[in-house]
């Protein structure tokens, strides 16, 4: 990779040690994905949750907060995902003591880097989104594929050290969707119904990730009949993102790359088509059900909700009380206007909880299982369904009416 | 059988011989293992059920989230790990984790690498030579 003056100095460890290993991990990275250079980026976000980070992970962070204070901060802006658990919440999900002195030292660490606890994967709907063009170092599936092909702005799958590594030199190996010609789309998918729920645009995403198959590959829709709400895309972009491992979609008409098809078309550019319908939809959530007829706790979570997601989900619940655990995740952010709002107080009042600041499958999900006896859940989130069943979960897909429907009745699901 | 070599876009990490795991199917740490069993666990995946641990796993295509970048270092400082990852196509996370943990991965072949290396074969890896390989050293099948 070419380096500048001064990603050479931080390469000779005259910005510190921790710019040093920053910059040597960017290189490899960069060295392995065929980057020339680097790209200066204005946004860094982490994805540390201590089940990923586990003890290792922790202790390495330890070390880095370590070092002296002028050696340690990041240079731009820096926040971070969901974390491993609320801690007002921890005892009621039956989290462990270990998992919670976890997260405590893994914050600690983070806080002496300079990086701001904004704990969200929807910080493009609550905290700074980006400008098309900008490039970041965005460290979510969901963030990511939103910010690139809502936003328009240029971002990779960056992990937690990359991210981190981000932060504290400021730039980012030049490879993937930092450049141009990676943008165009490589598939094409029309769709010939709409979704309507947001489960149904999970759904929808699911079978688009399916089709798209790889990180490389730019799905276009198209036959779209209504512009996606913000909640809808992500929900649609962080299922594709999680099928598909895709970090980049465009929709004719819609997303700003692609407001006539031929802008991310190249002429006479043969791609593979496919066509999906309402049948494809109904497979996929169905595939699902798999038998299931009762659930044991149901969750709204991955992405965390919006405030327009928490005021539906208090709606639904007004004037009935749920007898299965029910949990609404959403981001602290989200969480002080939803207090504020007496949201929080009217899905509490029916016998759900809020929980701020974490995300269901990043918090110990199998332990919580285990510990409190659930199998089968209920989700509007095609993402979760996608992850828990590795965790040991029986996730079935549904709208969230009919969530909240098998949540106030005792987990039966309505036929 | 003769001793076949199969070169790699790219690799890192050091040179080792294994055993191989294979399937046509996806690798993600967060969405297919249990990483404290060292089993994979997501029941569609076409190796659940089965042990990774001191594997070379031979597989599709990196997928799922970002956690793998982390996972790995974790996975590894317990020893409940693969020996080595060898895929078709890998996503930045999979590079991302590689290089934090010092793992060693192969990716990006002429021909698709799951269809190429039996199960249970035993292979060399060699991610520091000139031009990155796999090379079957001894398999059952013809």
């Amino acid at each position: 990779m070419r380096l500048t003056e001064e990603e050479k100095a931080m390469r000779a460890g005259e910005l510190g040690p921790a710019v040093q290993w920053a910059i040597n991990h960017q290189i490899k990275v960069g060295s392995y994905l065929g980057a020339a250079d680097f790209v200066p980026v204005v946004q860094a976000h982490i994805m540390a949750d201590t089940e990923s980070l586990g003890e290792a992970g922790v202790q390495w962070l330890e070390r880095m907060a370590g070092l002296p204070a002028k050696q340690r901060q990041v240079r731009i802006p820096t926040i971070t995902d969901p974390r491993g658990t609320d801690f007002a919440a921890a005892a009621r999900l039956k989290q462990q003591r270990w998992m919670v002195d976890l997260e405590r030292r893994a914050i600690a660490a983070f806080e002496a880097l300079g990086i701001l606890m904004t704990d969200t994967c929807i910080n493009y709907q609550t905290i700074m989104p980006p400008v098309r063009g900008e490039h970041c170092a965005y460290g979510d599936t969901g963030v990511v594929i939103y910010s690139n092909s809502v936003c328009g702005a240029r971002s990779n799958f960056e992990g937690g050290p990359s991210a981190l590594s981000a932060g504290l030199t400021g730039r980012t190996p030049r490879y993937g969707y930092h450049l141009d010609e990676r943008r165009k789309a490589t598939l094409l998918v029309e769709t010939t119904y709409t979704p309507r729920e947001l489960n149904e645009w999970g759904a929808l995403g699911g079978i688009v990730g399916r089709l798209a198959g790889d990180y490389w590959q730019v799905p276009a829709i198209t036959g779209l009949a209504r512009i996606p709400t913000s909640d809808e895309m992500k929900h649609f972009g962080a299922a594709l993102a999680s099928y598909g491992s895709v970090a980049l979609f465009h929709m004719e008409g819609i997303t700003p790359e692609a407001q006539r098809l031929s802008d991310v078309m190249p002429s006479g550019a043969s791609v593979p088509k496919h066509k999906v319908g309402e049948n494809d939809l109904r497979a996929f959530i169905d595939a699902y059900s798999n038998g299931i007829d009762k659930v044991d706790v149901v969750v709204f979570s991955a992405p965390q909700l919006s405030l327009v997601e928490m005021r539906d989900v208090a709606e639904l619940l007004n004037g009935r009380t749920v007898n299965i655990p029910l949990f609404a995740v959403t981001s602290p952010q989200v969480k002080a206007d939803a207090d504020r709002m007496g949201l929080t107080a009217r899905i509490e009042k029916a016998g759900g909880s809020v929980l701020s600041g974490m995300c269901f499958y990043q918090s110990y999900a199998r332990e919580m299982a285990e510990a409190n006896g659930w199998s089968a859940l209920a989700t509007n989130s095609a993402k979760i369904t996608n992850i828990l069943g590795g965790y040991g979960y029986r996730p079935i897909l549904m709208s969230m009416e009919r969530c909240i429907d098998a949540a106030c009745a005792s987990g039966k699901i309505a036929s | 059988m003769s001793e076949r070599i199969l070169y790699a876009a790219a690799g890192m990490g050091q040179k080792l011989q294994g055993d191989a795991l294979v399937a046509k199917d996806g690798f993600s740490a967060r969405y297919d293992l249990d990483r404290l069993r060292g089993i994979f666990s997501r029941p569609q995946h076409k190796l659940a059920g089965q042990s990774y641990v001191g594997k070379v796993l031979v597989l599709d295509a990196a997928k799922g989230g970002v956690a793998t970048a982390w996972m790995l270092y974790e996975m590894k400082s317990r020893g409940i790990v693969p020996a080595a990852l060898v895929l078709n196509a890998v996503n930045p996370i999979m590079v991302q984790g590689a290089a934090f943990a010092g793992f060693t991965m192969l990716s990006g072949f002429a021909v698709d690498i799951t269809a190429a290396i039996p199960n249970d074969a035993t292979v060399d890896i060699d991610p520091t030579a000139e031009r990155p390989f796999i090379r079957i050293v001894a398999s059952s099948s013809p």
